[in-house]
């Protein structure tokens, strides 16, 4: 097991490695140059000062050599500096980080739960009005773009019902500690964090339906009638466990969605996350936060990934034993 | 002393099946301690009729008049509550797959456990030791291993050993057998048939055996009742049925079953050799990682024959002999590791690229499943000319090509036109014959071509096979795992065990005066063969030929 996930581990860094470097040609692949839209911006076309710009960002050196400066520093997270927000970016993503990772993990979270008991309930009534409601209300969730949603929803439960609050992370000027802070953030949570599972709930709704009633007609289960089992324990037992299984790795292949999907989100909540702090720095041409937002969001869906890999093999025997 | 009893059991099927009737005005008697074998084909709805006595019949599929009695109760009208206490503690049931019959996410021990927690019988600690006893009992080699395992880390026979277990866990006076057998390698199928029959004897048990099989009857069965189209055409004691069939049905059934003997057998080996095999070795190896070590299998060892033009050589073994990856190595789907594969001076073996697709066409493969090995989306017609066509020839010639083959292997020429679902799964079979004449190559490579089939449509396909072998003078590999069907079939017979060759003979040598211990172990464990010895005195002809 251990082993296993070290040789995961491994993989995970190689990967990342790769789209540093695949990231870091893309964005000097794109055409215009940083500093002469800085200048530009600036008021000034003077070429002197543009090539003032150019040697402060280390824009002068050769390419192969800006790479090499860029990879170590990754190396020591150092992901380079925002000469517009005047801060280094590794502390601009930090500072946003915790927020993006909660409401992510919520969503994902909230997705999977509602998407597999909803998924069993329709399976368990197929055929049925229960199964075609549940169907239908999860894939209207699915159709719908996720900012409408997002509007709707604090629209309906912050503007019109003034039940939760519609945009933040906590209330600013309150000052909370503690507990009562922790409330505070949950109460921000719910909205952005429902929406954004909402969305996601669909799929995995689909999938567990298909799954467990593929799963109900194999052998097995007929062997667990045969012994006299209850309906509810051979549902629990041997079918829902074994329908998991597709389940679970189409969830690592969902966390990348998710983690795009709260880009969105965090935008319409005005939730202080990574999301939003990129969609700033594409408006902004910020290249090194551009860099870095790219390489925490792949690293977390390589996370997500990794979690659901683990999970995999702590479910599935076959897995566990061969590896 | 009659335990259960069936009356007039009609079983409906859905709408849009083929007939209106699973199973129809079946009636039968259980006594205890008796082994009842129901025989028939696949659709016959032997196997409905015991699922509708466990309650257990697909969805849509439900019993429309009858009755079933057991102690006194019509299980018919009992509810669910009733039948699910019924079940695995007065009916116990196994099934033809023991890999697929069991949880592959639970350890075999608690998969035992279960049937003492469904009927709220003993304490956990207590559920696990009386598992590990029933283990014990079936003859795993290693109870207290085995109870841990998973299901994937035993073997099929040892699988099939885990499920006996469980079906007699609570002792049930009854216990249906669903072709328990069938997957199973022909010692291994041995080994389950002597530990039922014990079972049997030691518990007073009664068995419904289910099997297409009447060697598996022979060895078995105190009574037989065979069933045709969902109904039952003949019945009796075993020695009754067997010797003196009275039915048509049931003397076709019998005839069907393959037997030593068979075609004439030819001396070949003066003959050119179309194909000379020189110590191919393929070795497998599995798991294995960054940090592991991989299992190595050495799937083929050393292997070297030579087939002759015109000649039929049948590659024998159980699972996991090396049989069909020998096989896939000639026809190169899978890379040898060593050695040469010489056809017409050409090494198959070492050809790449554009050498090896020219080379491809003069070895074709017939495959065993005729379901999977026809592309659903493809009609005959394309499924015929798609390999012509791709060596260049105009595809209206291709075509006529197609309906010339199709007439060739017994269908209409129409066919065509057709998708592969709308065929038995006889027919298919024959398209795949097609198939692979089409190319007309100069070896055919059968790979259990006919292990899928009934018997009565295995004798069909193996009779078309010894015709085409005879009309087009074609060479022949047939690898499969039952002897019975390789001595019809075969001039010569080599045997496989762990990837080595360990005979090679003639057939009749081979089936007759065997070498060694291995294909002798093989020969014993074939079902029924006392009974085909006094089938013989009782019509004066072999099995096959009457």
């Amino acid at each position: 097991m251990i082993r296993f996930i070290l040789a995961r581990l491994l993989k995970a860094a190689v990967i990342l490695m790769a789209i540093l470097v695949l990231n870091f040609f893309l964005i000097h692949a794109a055409p215009g140059d940083p500093a002469a839209v800085m200048a530009g911006e600036a008021g000034a076309t003077d070429e002197q000062f543009i090539a003032d710009l150019r040697a402060r960002f280390g824009l002068d050196q050769p390419l192969s050599t800006q790479l090499w400066l860029y990879i170590k520093g990754a190396a020591q997270l150092d992901l380079g500096y925002s000469y517009r927000q005047n801060m280094p970016v590794a502390q601009l993503i930090l500072d946003r980080l915790p927020a993006t990772l909660l409401l992510t993990l919520t969503a994902f979270v909230i997705s999977i739960v509602l998407g597999v008991v909803a998924g069993v309930l329709a399976a368990s009534r197929q055929g049925g009005w229960g199964d075609t409601l549940i169907s239908a209300v999860a894939m209207i969730f699915y159709a719908t773009p996720l900012f409408w949603i997002a509007l709707m929803a604090s629209l309906l439960f912050s503007v019109v019902l003034g039940w939760l609050p519609g945009f933040g992370y906590e209330t600013i000027g309150a000052n909370y500690t503690g507990l009562v802070r922790g409330l505070d953030i949950a109460r921000h949570l719910i909205l952005p964090a429902t929406t954004l599972g909402l969305f996601f709930t669909a799929i995995y709704m689909r999938m567990t339906r298909a799954s467990m009633l593929e799963v109900s007609r194999l052998d097995f289960v007929k062997t667990a009638r045969a012994k006299g089992l209850r309906p509810g324990v051979i549902q629990r037992r041997h079918i829902l466990r074994n329908a998991l299984l597709p389940v679970i790795t189409l969830a690592g292949l969902q966390a990348g969605q998710i983690v795009g999907g709260a880009v969105l989100t965090e935008t319409v909540f005005a939730w202080p996350g990574i999301g939003r702090l990129m969609f700033d720095a594409i408006n902004q041409r910020d290249y090194n936060v551009l860099l870095g937002v790219f390489f925490v969001s792949a690293a977390m869906v390589l996370l997500f990934n990794l979690i659901t890999d683990i999970l995999y093999v702590v479910v599935d025997p076959r897995i566990r034993i061969r590896s | 002393m009659t335990i259960l009893q069936i009356r007039n059991l009609s079983i409906a099927l859905p709408k849009g099946a083929d007939r209106p009737h699973a199973v129809e005005d079946v009636s039968l008697e259980l006594a205890a301690g008796e082994i009842l074998c129901i025989v028939g084909e696949s659709g016959s709805g032997k196997s409905m009729s015991a699922n509708a006595l466990m309650g257990l019949l697909p969805e849509g599929v439900r019993p429309v008049k009858g009755s079933i009695t057991y102690q006194g109760r019509d299980l018919l009208q009992a509810d669910e509550g009733d039948l699910r206490a019924l079940r695995g503690r007065d009916i116990g049931m196994i099934f033809q797959e023991p890999l697929s019959a069991l949880n592959p996410l639970m350890r075999i021990g608690a998969q035992i456990a279960e049937v003492f927690e469904a009927h709220r019988l003993l304490t956990p600690v207590a559920r696990q030791s009386r598992a590990l006893e029933l283990l014990h009992e079936v003859g795993l080699p290693d109870p207290k291993k085995a109870i841990r395992a998973y299901p994937f880390q035993l073997s099929g026979g040892q699988r099939q050993r885990v499920m006996i277990a469980m079906a007699l866990a609570l002792e049930p006076k009854v216990l249906i057998a669903d072709e328990p057998t069938t997957a199973l390698d022909v010692t291994t199928q041995a080994q389950i048939l002597k530990l039922i029959e014990d079972l049997r004897r030691k518990r007073n048990m009664a068995v419904i055996f289910i099997t297409h099989d009447f060697g598996v009857v022979a060895d078995i069965a105190d009574r037989v009742i065979v069933m045709q189209h969902g109904r039952i055409v003949e019945e009796g004691p075993a020695r009754d049925v067997l010797l003196h069939a009275r039915h048509p049905y049931t003397q076709k059934l019998i005839a069907a079953i393959p037997g030593p003997g068979g075609e004439a057998k030819d001396d070949k080996q003066g003959a050119p050799a179309i194909l000379r095999v020189r110590g191919l070795n393929k070795i497998y190896k599995t798991g294995g990682g960054l940090f592991s070590s991989p299992r190595v299998v050495h799937a083929v060892n050393d292997m070297t024959f030579d087939l002759h033009t015109g000649e039929t050589i049948g590659i024998v073994g159980e699972s996991g002999s090396g049989k069909s990856t020998a096989g896939r190595c000639l026809v190169r789907l899978v890379a040898p590791d060593s050695g040469r594969v010489e056809m017409a001076g050409v090494d198959m073996a070492s050809l790449s690229g554009a050498d090896l697709r020219a080379n491809r066409r003069r070895i074709q493969m017939i495959f065993q499943d005729p379901y999977s090995s026809l592309n659903p989306r493809s009609t005959i017609g394309r499924i015929l000319t798609e390999g012509p066509v791709s060596y260049g020839t105009p595809r209206a010639e291709a075509l006529a090509r197609a309906r010339e083959l199709l007439e060739l292997v017994g269908l209409d020429a129409s066919a065509v036109t057709r998708y592969p679902h709308e065929f038995s799964g006889g027919q298919r079979q024959r398209v795949g014959i097609a198939r692979a004449l089409a190319l007309q190559p100069d070896i055919i490579i059968a790979d259990e071509a006919v292990s899928a089939l009934d018997v009565s449509i295995q004798a069909q396909v193996l009779d078309l096979l010894a015709d085409l072998k005879r009309q087009l003078n074609l060479s022949m590999l047939f690898i499969t795992h039952d002897l019975r069907v390789a001595a019809q079939v075969c001039d010569r017979i080599i045997v496989m065990k762990q990837g080595r060759v360990v005979e090679m003979g003639s057939a009749d040598t081979v089936l007759t005066a065997p070498e060694h211990d291995y294909t002798r172990a093989l020969l014993e464990a074939i079902p029924g063969r006392d009974y085909e010895r006094a089938l013989k005195d009782a019509t004066g002809v072999p099995a096959c030929q009457s």
